[in-house]
């Protein structure tokens, strides 16, 4: 009953404040006053229903406030998969689907399949700077553009080929993710994500304004395609070959990134985001280990962004805004930060579901806004919550306990 | 004996205040030196002076590793330091808490090791080894520290005293010549303290170890170092063996309050 009064309370304050806006209408030409009565009947129910269904979902999670670090029936479930004999099946089953994909869908599908999984790539490597290492970069899509603008410039002035721009767009990415590591690293939180968004955005706009160099807003055009042992395709079969590349890729990237979390500096990584002096005091170079992980990040972002450039057969800086910054770590907040699986998920997800949902297109930011401020609320850890397998002793008896 | 720390004039300035004031000393092979004071003298400050995580607004710090000549370690970073050999623990313990015993010891490996990104996305026979090999010290260790059955729990869960234990195997791991350890016996009751005192000084012979600790508990320095250095608002005022320092008006005046209690 209280509950009632207040949310009656509570949509009589939103009748007031959009009376103005809703309910009055002003016909300046006609010196009309119109009053849209009926509006502020639907406001008022509407707020209240709303009202309502906010303090019963706040209820049902504030019930078990200890809850939030329980298992809830979707941990539990990716937990059996992810450990239990559905293990291999499932990984074996998601390939398969992804191999034989191309021979369902429509070439445009396939496109943006291909562009899903450009950010698969794309948040798994950020993942590794944000989720793993804890360093806020808000200007990754420099990166991105460092590799496609090595694929688009080399292939426009030398003709380089695809397959040799491939790890050259990854090496200048990571190389340029060194130089603007060495120097800001000293930054931490809030200092460090306003630096690296400064980052990109003049590395957008060196890319804007340095026409002599990268053709400035008109973009390079007519990047060459992929070949395959020197075969080209046509515009059809390259869709495909471009998704199976991206696949490829993503496997590739997947596979590093769990080696690298399960490695000697991946630990460090681990122990540095835990406490950093004691790191220090245990011999750990932080700055060393944080370049790292930076520049890993980045040359994921670098190897991507060629294929970007093969894909997309035109780029100019516009692809690579800081809303395409804040998208990409939009994936990796949703889907988990530090969670290989998560990330896949999420970018698959803010990737396909504006294509879908085409219909809706009107209301996708108003919806993805919504849906990123009650993932923070419900599960603030992600779509899926990241799980590490500790070391251990599997026996631990071979040596006598001396005391 | 030779030295394998020493220190002369070290001064640490913070802003106006000078927190240490020209302190000498010396650890030599194989001692154990306590570092005692009141609180606010200056303990931790000298232990932050020598491991690099202040710089030393004056004077000069050497370590003489075994087998080496001796370093100036005054502008060198933490990292380096304990890459030199020496080793900390916490006053207040600064454990990775989500982190098992075992991995928390097995950082303490890390300048010990060389896997580098390559090896760790490759992982070949080189760095498997190295992990196995990280792993089987770091669990050896553990035993030797009485911490075995742990081995395989997550340090924010583990009782206190065995906290301040995995802080010591987590040190030896990186292979020190010289073991700082900054009141190790703090919040330990008598019986913890007995045991500790009994690991500190088995450690020593054990791993060739020298140490520097600082500590309250008179008992345990009085009974455990060879020799003991007072300081007083960052003034080293008197060194000696403990019976010289006890006995010293200067110390009892200072610090251990009772005449009576020399």
């Amino acid at each position: 009953m209280r509950e009632l009064s207040r949310g009656l309370l509570a949509s009589l304050w939103m009748v007031v404040l959009t009376a103005p806006l809703l309910v009055v209408r002003v016909n300046t030409t006609d010196k009309v006053v119109t009053w849209r009565w009926g509006n502020m009947l639907w406001m008022a129910i509407g707020s209240l229903l709303l009202f309502l269904a906010w303090r019963w979902a706040m209820a049902r999670r504030g019930g078990d406030v200890q809850a939030a670090d329980q298992d809830s029936w979707f941990d539990k479930l990716l937990a059996r998969i992810g450990q239990g004999p559905l293990r291999l099946p499932v990984i074996l089953g998601l390939v398969l689907v992804a191999l034989v994909l191309p021979l369902f869908v429509s070439m445009y599908e396939m496109d943006i399949y291909a562009r899903a999984l450009i950010y698969v790539g794309l948040g798994l490597g950020l993942n590794i700077v944000v989720g793993m290492a804890g360093l806020l970069n808000l200007g990754y899509a420099a990166f991105f553009a460092v590799g496609s603008y090595t694929y688009a410039l080399l292939n426009h002035h030398y003709a380089l080929d695809f397959w040799l721009a491939l790890p050259l767009g990854g090496l200048f990415a990571a190389l340029f993710g060194v130089i603007l590591a060495l120097p800001v690293l000293r930054l931490r939180g809030d200092y460090l994500a306003i630096v690296t968004l400064g980052f990109g955005e003049i590395v957008r706009l060196v890319l804007q304004n340095w026409d002599s160099f990268s053709f400035g807003p008109s973009g390079i055009a007519n990047i060459a395609r992929p070949t395959l042992f020197g075969r080209e395709f046509g515009v059809q079969d390259s869709a495909i070959f471009i998704y199976y590349i991206a696949l490829a890729l993503v496997a590739v990237v997947i596979f590093v990134t769990k080696r690298f979390q399960d490695s000697r500096v991946g630990r460090a990584l681990l122990a540095l985001r835990e406490d950093e002096i004691a790191c220090e005091a245990m011999g750990i170079d932080k700055t060393g280990v944080k370049v790292m992980a930076f520049a890993l990040g980045a040359s994921f972002a670098g190897v991507f962004g060629v294929v970007f450039a093969a894909k997309q057969a035109f780029i100019n800086p516009d692809s690579f805004t800081f809303i395409e910054s804040a998208m990409i770590l939009s994936i990796v907040v949703l889907g988990g930060m530090g969670s290989i699986v998560g990330v896949a998920i999420a970018a698959i997800i803010l990737q396909l579901m504006p294509e879908y949902f085409r219909f809706m297109a009107d209301y996708r930011m108003l919806i993805f806004g919504a849906a990123l401020v009650l993932m923070m609320l419900f599960r603030p850890e992600g779509l899926v919550r990241a799980k590490r397998e500790h070391y251990t002793v599997k026996d631990l008896s071979p040596q006598t306990e001396d005391k | 004996m030779r030295a394998v720390l020493s220190v002369s004039g070290v001064s640490m300035d913070f802003g106006g205040l000078r927190a240490l004031d020209s302190v000498d000393m010396e650890v030599r092979e194989g001692e154990i030196v306590a570092l005692i004071g009141p609180n606010g003298a200056g303990k931790t400050t000298f232990f932050n002076c020598i491991t690099g995580i202040y710089a030393p607004t004056e004077g000069e710090v050497f370590v003489s590793p075994p087998g080496r000549d001796r370093i100036n370690i005054r502008h060198r970073k933490p990292n380096q330091v304990t890459g030199l050999g020496l080793a900390r623990t916490f006053q207040n313990i600064r454990l990775f808490p989500s982190m098992t015993a075992l991995e928390n010891v097995m950082i303490g490996r890390h300048c010990r090791t060389r896997a580098g990104l390559l090896g760790a996305i490759v992982r070949g026979p080189v760095t498997r080894r190295e992990e196995k090999g990280i792993v089987e010290r770091a669990y050896s260790l553990l035993v030797k520290v009485g911490l075995g059955r742990w081995a395989n729990e997550v340090a924010r869960n583990m009782p206190y005293g065995a906290q301040r234990r995995l802080e010591i195997a987590r040190a030896l791991a990186t292979d020190p010549f010289l073991l700082l350890l900054d009141e190790p016996a703090a919040g330990m009751n008598p019986q913890e303290t007995q045991d500790l005192k009994a690991l500190v000084t088995r450690l020593r012979k054990e791993f060739e170890l020298s140490i520097l600790l600082i500590e309250h508990d008179m008992k345990m320095v009085m009974s455990v170092s060879d020799r003991v250095v007072v300081v007083e608002y960052g003034k080293k005022i008197a060194e000696g063996t403990p019976a010289e320092v006890s006995a010293d008006p200067q110390v009892i005046k200072a610090y251990l309050g009772e005449e009576s209690d020399a």
